[in-house]
């Protein structure tokens, strides 16, 4: 009898043990499972070098340090609430149709729990109904058209960084404080949606703070044009009192190799609304005087406390020097998404998707660049206040003076309210 | 009065770049029939070269006049060993393929090129811009321009008379119209047509390359240039007709022009001109300003 029975009971009992350490092992591989993010950022092509890379190697100095535990309180605990970070990086060159099968493929094929990522704004635009589709949580960590927000509502779509109409609003105001005699002023911004908006908002601006101040011309190349000699000699013979330009990166660089020999900064004032990755790059090419924005208080502009010093010390340690603002735009978006989820996980496990949306919406969170809340597009777009300066070369470097600070209500329009709206009505300060 | 001369000053120097970057690729077209998308690529390792190694060149302390040779002997030597290597290594083997074979050999090849840019000099930019501003510049319309803009204007007339005098009073440039002309009938009459074909890649590498290098002290040399740079020059070579050096030239000028226009009186056309002045030739005439009329062979 026992001869009979005792094979196939040992069999079961076998697979029982089997099975249950199975269970044991595929629970504890649960809780080691790291937590996989896409970071999507700039590899190749113009934005590589002055955005793509520096967010790059803040996003895995970032991510290492944050696995670690080494990062200042209240963000200590190592990872996101214990569990490790994983990166998977994808190049955000080649176009918003790109974007879109790339975000499919994070989320569908490389199975990424988180995206971060995304600093063209025409990338943004197009991803952002794709991530809510997808169900995805993504966070938008530096683009900067208000539209994401304002023409449309997202469950899954949050950003961490404030949108570009207070570029322009303290950019104008920056502008009139220390040349109030403005009489014209000219632009030229990328003809895609960050140019676009950007040159509305701020001859919108203008039009309220300075209403006789015209506008001579208004310069639309395409994104990454390279060659600018007919826009320079159209800003040159507009004569404008002040130029207003939101280029970036390469096209910013080839712009100011190419105005600066003939004379166009010297006949007008510059300001560059994204200039200050550019600032350490082409010494020599950047005229005293120009006035210089970081799309917040990041960089140059960011505040000591430990957490500024925390993202210093090792961005310096893996690049050689300080980190730009796209750098202060990824770990805004890290540092938010963390709060999000060690909000939401209250018990021991993960937390679902819903529950760590619901801790995202309205969050207030410090960085490295201050206090920023998720106030706007129904708790998914974080406002901060701004700052902006004025170059001035000390020993053949690049350095910021007359820094001056604007605080969010005086830049930013209340919830509910479009931009150019809040802009044309008279920037009424909002309640925050 | 001064816009219109600056619209024309402007157009001629946007002309003249544009022909720069679009003769080597005519050139290859009209005697090989491949339409060589890697042509970007060369663009581009002609700028990172030049970038490389005049910008070595200054920082070592020479005389920084002498950059503009160094940026020429990096533009040749990039023509020189790419151009042998892609005709000899792998397009010989194509010849005889449909021309769409081709091009999609020569975009893969552009791929490959565009990693291995990445891999050489990495994803920061490089700056010339000293050869930019070392030659004074000059003052018309009460505009200042950089005396390298004429540089280019010569480079832009230099090429396209040489190009033409070689191929029109030369000897061999006249086996390689037969070569154009007719391939099979050339080799039967002793021509080298595998020597005509690797002989025009390597030139037109080295215009490539060249195109690249006298680009370089106006930008930020960075990944991606050479793809901008390849729908442009493939604007102009279909414009002006594919394969016709005058064509290219006269495509490169009306498009400088309208550009030029567009930028001074309605900068909002200025993403359209260049694809508004390509839609009506091409409607007009659909090969091309200087297509060259095809014999039909029984």
């Amino acid at each position: 009898m026992n001869g009979i029975y005792s094979r196939p009971l040992k069999a079961v009992a076998a697979m029982l043990a089997g099975a249950a350490l199975t269970i044991v092992c595929t629970s504890g591989h649960a809780q080691d499972k790291p937590i996989r993010i896409g970071l999507v950022t700039f590899l190749s092509g113009p934005a590589a070098g002055p955005f793509g890379v520096p967010a790059k190697i803040a996003a895995e100095a970032i991510v290492d340090s944050l696995n670690a535990g080494k990062v200042p309180a209240p963000y200590n605990a190592k990872g996101f609430a214990g569990t490790p970070l994983e990166l998977t990086i994808i190049d955000e060159a080649g176009g918003a149709t790109k974007q879109v099968t790339e975000l499919r493929n994070l989320v569908e094929r490389q199975n990424v729990d988180f995206v971060v990522g995304y600093i063209s704004s025409g990338d943004c635009l197009a991803v952002a109904p794709v991530a809510e589709e997808l169900k995805k949580i993504t966070v938008l960590f530096d683009c900067g058209t208000p539209r994401v927000f304002e023409d449309a509502s997202y469950k899954y779509v949050f950003r961490t960084r404030s949108h570009a109409t207070m570029d322009a609003v303290a950019g104008a105001m920056y502008l009139l404080e220390s040349r109030p005699a403005t009489q014209n002023f000219g632009g030229i911004n990328q003809n895609y949606a960050w140019g676009q908006d950007s040159w509305a908002d701020f001859t919108a601006v203008m039009a309220t703070l300075k209403p006789d101040a015209k506008i001579t011309t208004s310069q639309m190349p395409k994104f990454g044009a390279g060659q600018y000699g007919p826009e320079i000699s159209a800003l040159l013979q507009s004569n404008s009192d002040v130029i207003h330009s939101s280029l970036w990166g390469g096209d910013l660089e080839a712009f100011m190799l190419q105005g600066t020999p003939r004379g166009l900064f010297a006949r007008s004032q510059l300001i560059l609304v994204a200039g200050e990755p550019y600032l350490h790059r082409l010494p020599g090419n950047i005229p005293d005087g120009t006035i210089v924005g970081a799309r917040g208080p990041n960089g140059v502009f960011a505040q000591k406390s430990p957490l500024n010093d925390w993202l210093r010390q090792i961005y310096k340690e893996r690049a050689d020097v300080y980190p730009n603002y796209p750098a202060y735009s990824v770990a805004l978006a890290f540092l938010g998404l963390k709060a999000a989820y060690e909000k939401a996980r209250l018990t021991n496990a993960a937390p679902a998707t819903e529950e760590i949306i619901k801790a995202f919406e309205y969050l207030s969170f410090d960085s490295p660049a201050g206090k920023v809340m998720m106030k706007l597009g129904k708790g998914h777009q974080a406002v901060t206040g701004t700052a902006y300066g004025s170059t001035l070369a000390v020993d053949g470097q690049v350095t910021i003076g007359n820094i001056k600070y604007y605080p969010l209500e005086r830049v930013q329009p209340p919830e509910g309210v479009k931009s150019i709206d809040w802009i044309k009505s008279g920037m009424k300060p909002g309640k925050w | 009065m001064s816009q219109l001369l600056a619209v024309l000053i402007d157009g001629l120097i946007y002309s003249s770049w544009l022909f720069i970057i679009a003769v080597g690729l005519t050139l290859i077209y009209g005697v090989m029939k491949i339409l060589n998308i890697a042509h970007g690529s060369l663009y581009a390792l002609g700028a990172y070269s030049a970038a490389s190694l005049a910008g070595y060149w200054i920082n070592q302390g020479h005389a920084p006049m002498g950059s503009y040779a160094v940026m020429l002997v990096a533009a040749i030597l990039v023509g020189l060993i790419a151009g042998p290597v892609i005709e000899r290594g792998l397009l010989r083997f194509m010849y005889g393929k449909d021309e769409i074979v081709l091009v999609l050999v020569t975009y893969a090849v552009f791929l490959i090129l565009e990693d291995f840019v990445k891999l050489v000099w990495g994803v920061d930019p490089y700056f010339l811009y000293q050869p930019y501003s070392l030659l004074g510049s000059f003052d018309i319309a009460d505009l200042t321009y950089p005396n390298y803009n004429l540089v280019l204007f010569a480079a832009a007339v230099l090429i396209g008379v040489v190009v033409a005098w070689v191929l029109t009073r030369t000897r061999q440039g006249k086996m390689l119209l037969a070569v154009i002309h007719d391939r099979e009938m050339s080799a039967a009459m002793g021509i080298n047509v595998g020597r005509v074909y690797f002989i025009t890649f390597t030139v037109g590498a080295i215009l490539g390359a060249l195109g690249g290098a006298l680009t370089a002290p106006m930008i930020s040399v960075q990944p991606g240039i050479g793809a901008e740079t390849i729908v442009l020059a493939f604007a102009v070579v279909v414009i002006g007709g594919l394969g016709s050096l005058p064509g290219a030239a006269l495509a490169a000028i009306l498009v400088g022009l309208v550009r030029s226009a567009a930028v001074h009186y309605r900068p909002e056309l200025d993403l359209f001109s260049i694809y508004f002045v390509m839609a009506i030739v091409l409607i007009v005439r659909p090969k091309g300003l200087f297509s060259i009329p095809e014999a039909r062979k029984i």
